[in-house]
């Protein structure tokens, strides 16, 4: 019994060192300063990067956060601090389900509703797309981080003539700060990857781009495209993509082990 | 001898508090004594912490909680309907079981935080206050060189006088406090009970106690409450000695409860 328990650990490990693995031996020869700095070459030019991928990826995370956080957060302060049981059973049941449903159906939904009134692909599109992916996310983490709060704080800001609102504000939320800012980031280490829903709303783009209403390139999307491509300089570019998403994500990952060992430490 | 109170900080008249179909206090009349200290003793679920609740309607954050009856504090009815809970709970402060400094905050920014987060920004007003209240609060000497380290580095008797000192920063008329000995220590406790003998001369003092022994060396007057109902109530001095009920009597003397 041990043993079998002990390969299927092995079992689980297993990929991720094969994935850091691959992505090493075949992605890190083609990363150099201008991988992160110019912009893709034609085919059989050797060199170029990815460049505007890499800032396309930043815009479409910092769109998303605007969306997603403020929703995401008031969503889970109300379903912790205002609702009642009838319709918070509601909104966490509807948040589960959008929790649930495929990206590329969110892609699809985000290209009738926006896309196509918009006569254009569009790095808002795209921001939007991530950002309604991020709020249920968002507010699930939420709502538990704020019931960790010990209801005796809330009682001590109301029992000193503190408004409501007030109390929620600077003390329940201030409170379970660190907790909530684990979940936004973890919501963004999420979709940071997504590439399906970006197929209909950002596109892809091999210049740089300024402007929102234009289609704008992403990590995910400039793999994708250059992995399907035939060519193996291409080939190696996608490796050396992948390496740096996965990057940004375990970054993202090991910022939040750190904010969360801190918090074990203020405990103690 | 029988001492009655005068005219009284707060007038409870009629007053019965519902949870649901669940009647916990039964018309309750009473009158509390201007700076003083009442005691409220009572077996557990005889209703005495909702009893302090309703004072000052922190009972109403349960949405089942209903009430009936008057009260009076100082002449106001603080149940009327243009009177908003958060205005009665800055007359009437609060001290809990367990003690509870907000964690994100350090002991100046505690003691300061229900003025600041009622608007006021006075630097000087605030820093004055701080230290009138600490010093009320006994604690002023032991944190005057450390105001900005975390409240919760302070031990558990300390924490649970910056709690004393949090609430009478508000400057409230009356404090509630609702067994607040009752997590610490026996050196602790006598120091919390030193500043309730301390503050009764600047304010009017309601506290809930399971310790007998605590309700008579601090208290001036005390209420015996038994399954929602007042049975009792008079000079703490003829409560532990001659109480005119049976019930008192047995519950003082420790037969039951």
């Amino acid at each position: 019994m041990q043993i079998v328990a002990c390969a299927c650990a092995i079992l689980v490990v297993t990929p991720l060192v094969l994935v850091f693995y691959h992505l090493i031996k075949l992605g890190f020869s083609s990363i150099n300063l201008a991988f992160f700095t110019q912009l893709p070459k034609a085919v059989g030019e050797a060199g170029g990067g990815m460049g505007n991928a890499i800032v396309g990826t930043f815009i479409l995370l910092g769109q998303a956060a605007l969306i997603g956080v403020p929703v995401g957060v008031l969503g889970g302060v109300f379903l912790s601090e205002y609702g009642r049981p009838g319709i918070n059973w509601w909104i966490r049941f509807a948040a589960d389900i959008l929790n649930g449903v495929p990206s590329i159906v969110w892609g699809l939904v985000v290209y009738a509703l926006v896309v196509m009134p918009m006569h254009g692909f569009s790095a808002l599109a795209g921001g939007i797309v991530l950002g309604l992916m991020m709020i249920p996310l968002v507010m699930r983490t939420t709502e538990e981080v704020l019931h960790l709060v010990p209801g005796g704080y809330r009682e001590a800001a109301l029992a000193l003539g503190v408004s409501k609102w007030k109390t929620v504000l600077q003390i329940v939320v201030r409170t379970a700060l660190r907790g909530i800012v684990t979940g936004v980031l973890l919501a963004l280490a999420r979709v940071a990857g997504e590439t399906a829903p970006l197929l209909f709303t950002a596109l892809g783009n091999s210049m740089w781009t300024n402007k929102l209403t234009q289609p704008i390139s992403a990590l995910p999307l400039q793999i994708f495209n250059y992995a399907i491509s035939p060519y193996d300089d291409w080939h190696r570019q996608a490796w050396a993509g992948a390496l740096v998403l996965l990057f940004l994500v375990l970054f993202i990952n090991i910022s939040v082990r750190l904010l969360t060992r801190e918090r074990w430490k203020s405990k103690t | 001898m029988e001492q009655k109170p005068t005219s009284a900080a707060l007038a409870v008249r009629d007053l019965s508090v519902f949870f649901g179909a669940n009647e916990v206090l039964k018309r309750v009349s009473i009158d509390i004594a201007p700076r003083a200290v009442t005691a409220v003793i009572g077996p557990s679920g005889c209703g005495k912490s909702t009893f302090l609740r309703a004072l000052n309607r922190m009972h109403e954050l349960n949405p089942e909680a209903r009430m009936t009856g008057e009260i009076r504090l100082f002449g106001d009815d603080i149940y009327a309907r243009n009177i908003e809970p958060v205005v009665v709970r800055r007359r009437v402060g609060m001290v809990f079981q367990k003690s509870n400094p907000f964690p994100t905050m350090t002991i100046f920014e505690n003691v300061t935080v229900g003025l600041r987060l009622n608007g006021v920004r006075d630097k000087k007003l605030l820093a004055e206050r701080a230290e009138q209240s600490l010093r009320m609060a006994a604690l002023w000497d032991e944190v005057k060189d450390r105001l900005h380290a975390a409240a919760i580095s302070l031990s558990g008797g300390q924490q649970q006088r910056l709690c004393i000192a949090r609430a009478l920063a508000v400057q409230p008329e009356v404090l509630l406090m609702d067994e607040p000995a009752s997590a610490l220590d026996p050196l602790a406790t006598a120091k919390i009970e030193d500043l309730i003998l301390e503050l009764k001369s600047k304010y009017t003092i309601v506290i809930v106690t399971h310790n007998m022994q605590q309700a008579a060396r601090a208290s001036d007057f005390t209420a015996f409450f038994y399954l929602g109902e007042l049975v009792e109530f008079g000079a703490t001095t003829k409560i532990f000695t001659s109480p005119s009920q049976k019930r008192t009597e047995d519950y003082v003397t420790g037969r039951f409860g």
